[in-house]
């Protein structure tokens, strides 16, 4: 079974003049897998990922989430799917910049609760080391490098385990070594802990790490998709 | 909630000089409505209080509110009888059959806690002394129901109200009118009544109210001896009632005055106009007050709205990773809230201090002798008040942006921001 599978997914805007972001996108992600989603500027990339992430509702179509069909929750039951199960990252770091390293790592812990206070700063402490910031965790993101900001985003979208990290051209913003640096440690989640990811990427170096690679032009996917009838 | 708290701190530590301002704002509100309302409830109570203590609580005077029945009408009760031109009858003022009367007010006292009656009979006459005559109010009372009604025995200062039973042709005056027709306790003086009768009379007791115009013309009599000088045996002109909770006052007066006829005013009545003063002033009192409550409150709703224009990112950030639209309307709320509770407290800490240095001003009230402390109010009502509203207002203030603030749609931020 998919962890992620959009059927026929579609979201227009309708205002003045109507737009079709995301037209008819079929999608299956399956656990482990690195997916990244490529296609020219303004070909609805971000749009498509949004869906996936449940940050946006499809006007069409139905996205399943681990079995389980998202199409008619309402905003609260998207928060709490996304507090649960996705993790994001993004190209900017989107840190808050008045806390921590980790405490930014321990606020989706501390939104969910489940863990004691101490399991939460233990938790976030050990992914914080994982990604190589044990030296870095009490400083603000101010004091952090582009790449240490980054791999920040990166601990935080792990806070609550989730099976699924969703990043928007994580390495747009970096340079070619943190961009690297940036890979590999998707690259491993997705290989050594089983973590699905899909990311956003024009980045050529990048997107050759993956397992597969989802084309889209124009709002349409032209191919990966997956297997979808 | 502890996380909503952490992360509102961090918003208002980042704009201290705008926090602190609100703060100001709030703080410089409750402690001026506290000052303010200290001081004007303070003197609120201190003028009822004279009142209720200087003036009967009720009064029976020898009128009448309605005209009297007239036998035309108790001829023909059911009939359309029209009465004009009515002509009085000339009758002598005055409650007649006053201890009948006194009796059926004293009944009522079984109802009533601490129902006490005491009849006068006021007139004028004339203080002749030395060559120098002075007119006078002559109070003519019953020392033993007097004690029990009125504070002229706590004004005496030289002798007691008992003396006039021991002496029934003693008199007292105030101290003023003895300085200045030079006399003194002991001392005899001739009265002259308007009905022509003189009479030696001993001054057997001196008082002093402070108030100068009121110790220079009364004097007190014993009843029987005032009815003799005026000519007006077994007459007094009103009856006064003393209650021991005043706030009665209005209902027993009226089941006096249906129970013997006269009129029978109360202390609320005599002193409407002042009581409605005093509303006056506390409507101008509690606008004032809630205006600067309000300016302080645009102030708070400023300082949110533009927290929750600033993090409009964050709030993206927050909602991605899963808040709700509730957590972060919390967020904002208690923003709104800790400056309204810390400029609260700030506040009641500002306004205790200025109600104590207000209570410590002394005044001369005009026409008294003796300087009083400014009357102040120091209940915890008006603290609890002042506080609840401060911080209601502080938490409306913030909610419409943070309502604002829990409605942004993470996808619009986050398609902007790329
Ligand atoms: N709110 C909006 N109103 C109208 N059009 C929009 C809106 N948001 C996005 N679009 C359009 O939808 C299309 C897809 O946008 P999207 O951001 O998904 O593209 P993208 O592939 O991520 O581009 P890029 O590589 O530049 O990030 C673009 O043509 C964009 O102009
Ligand atoms: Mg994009």
């Amino acid at each position: 079974m998919s962890i992620l599978r959009a059927e026929h997914i579609t979201r227009r805007l309708t205002g003045e003049i109507d737009v079709t972001l995301v037209e008819d996108a079929s999608v299956s992600i399956e656990q482990g897998e690195f997916v990244v989603i490529r296609g020219p500027s303004g070909s609805g990339k971000s749009s498509l990922l949004y869906l996936l992430g449940l940050l946006d509702q499809p006007t069409s179509g139905r996205l399943l989430l681990e079995g389980e069909d998202t199409s008619l929750f309402n905003e609260d039951q998207r928060a709490d799917r996304r507090l649960r199960k996705l993790g994001f990252v993004f190209q900017f770091h989107f840190l808050l910049v008045e806390f921590s390293a980790l405490e930014n790592v321990m606020m989706p812990m501390r939104r969910l609760g489940a863990l004691s206070a101490s399991d939460q700063r233990k938790r976030a402490a050990d992914i914080l080391s994982r990604l190589d910031l044990a030296d870095h965790m009490h400083k603000r993101p101010s004091q952090l490098s582009g790449g240490q900001r980054q791999r920040v985003a990166i601990a935080r979208a792990l806070a609550n385990d989730p099976r699924i990290i969703l990043a928007d051209e994580p390495t747009g913003a970096l340079d070619t070594k943190s961009s690297e640096n940036v890979r590999d440690i998707l690259r491993r989640l997705a290989s050594e802990e089983g973590r699905s990811i899909i990311a956003v990427t024009h980045d050529l170096h990048f997107a050759e790490a993956a397992d597969r690679q989802i084309e889209i032009v124009d709002g349409r996917i032209v191919s990966g998709g997956g297997a979808i009838n | 909630m502890r996380l909503a708290l952490d992360i509102a701190l961090s918003h208002l530590g980042g704009r201290r000089r705008q926090t602190l301002v609100s703060l100001l704002g709030v703080m410089l509100g409750v402690g001026f409505f506290l000052a303010v309302s200290a001081l004007m409830r303070g003197s609120e109570a201190d003028i009822i209080k004279r009142l209720v203590d200087s003036a009967p609580h009720i009064t029976i005077r020898d009128e009448f509110r309605m005209v009297a029945a007239q036998p035309a009408e108790l001829a023909y009760p059911s009939g359309a009888v029209a009465i004009s031109s009515l002509k009085p009858r000339n009758e002598p003022r005055g409650i007649r059959q006053y201890r009948r009367h006194l009796a059926s007010i004293d009944a009522l006292a079984d109802d009533v806690g601490g129902l006490q009656a005491a009849p006068i009979l006021i007139g004028q006459a004339i203080f002749s002394f030395a060559g120098r005559n002075e007119a006078v109010t002559l109070s003519g009372v019953v020392p033993s129901r007097m004690m029990n009604v009125s504070a002229v025995e706590e004004d005496i200062i030289d002798g007691s109200l008992a003396d006039l039973d021991a002496d029934s042709n003693g008199i007292i005056i105030g101290l003023a009118l003895a300085k200045k027709l030079s006399l003194e306790r002991g001392e005899n003086v001739t009265v002259v009544s308007p009905t022509g009768n003189i009479r030696a009379m001993k001054i057997v007791a001196l008082f002093s109210t402070g108030n100068v115009s009121y110790d220079e013309s009364q004097t007190f009599a014993n009843l029987t001896r005032v009815q003799a000088l005026l000519n007006r045996p077994n007459t007094a002109n009103s009856i006064i009632v003393k209650l021991n909770d005043a706030s009665q006052a209005r209902d027993v007066a009226a089941d006096v005055e249906r129970t013997i006829g006269y009129k029978s005013v109360s202390w609320q009545e005599a002193s409407k106009d002042l009581l409605d003063t005093l509303i006056v002033r506390n409507v101008i009192m509690y606008t004032v007050v809630g205006a600067i409550l309000l300016v302080a409150c645009f102030g708070i709703y400023n300082i949110i709205s533009t927290v929750v224009l600033e993090k409009t990112r964050d709030i993206a950030i927050l909602k991605s990773m899963g808040f709700h639209a509730d957590d972060i309307r919390q967020i904002f709320v208690i923003e709104g809230a800790i400056i309204g509770v810390a400029g609260s407290l700030l506040g009641i800490a500002m306004g205790a201090a200025m109600t104590y240095a207000l209570g410590q001003v002394e005044i001369q009230p005009p026409g008294s002798t003796e300087a009083i402390n400014l009357p102040v109010y120091w209940g915890v009502d008006q603290f609890l008040l002042a506080a609840s509203f401060a911080i209601g207002s502080a938490v409306m203030a913030a909610w419409l942006p943070a309502r604002k603030g829990s409605r942004v749609e993470p996808v619009d931020i986050l398609r902007g921001a790329v």
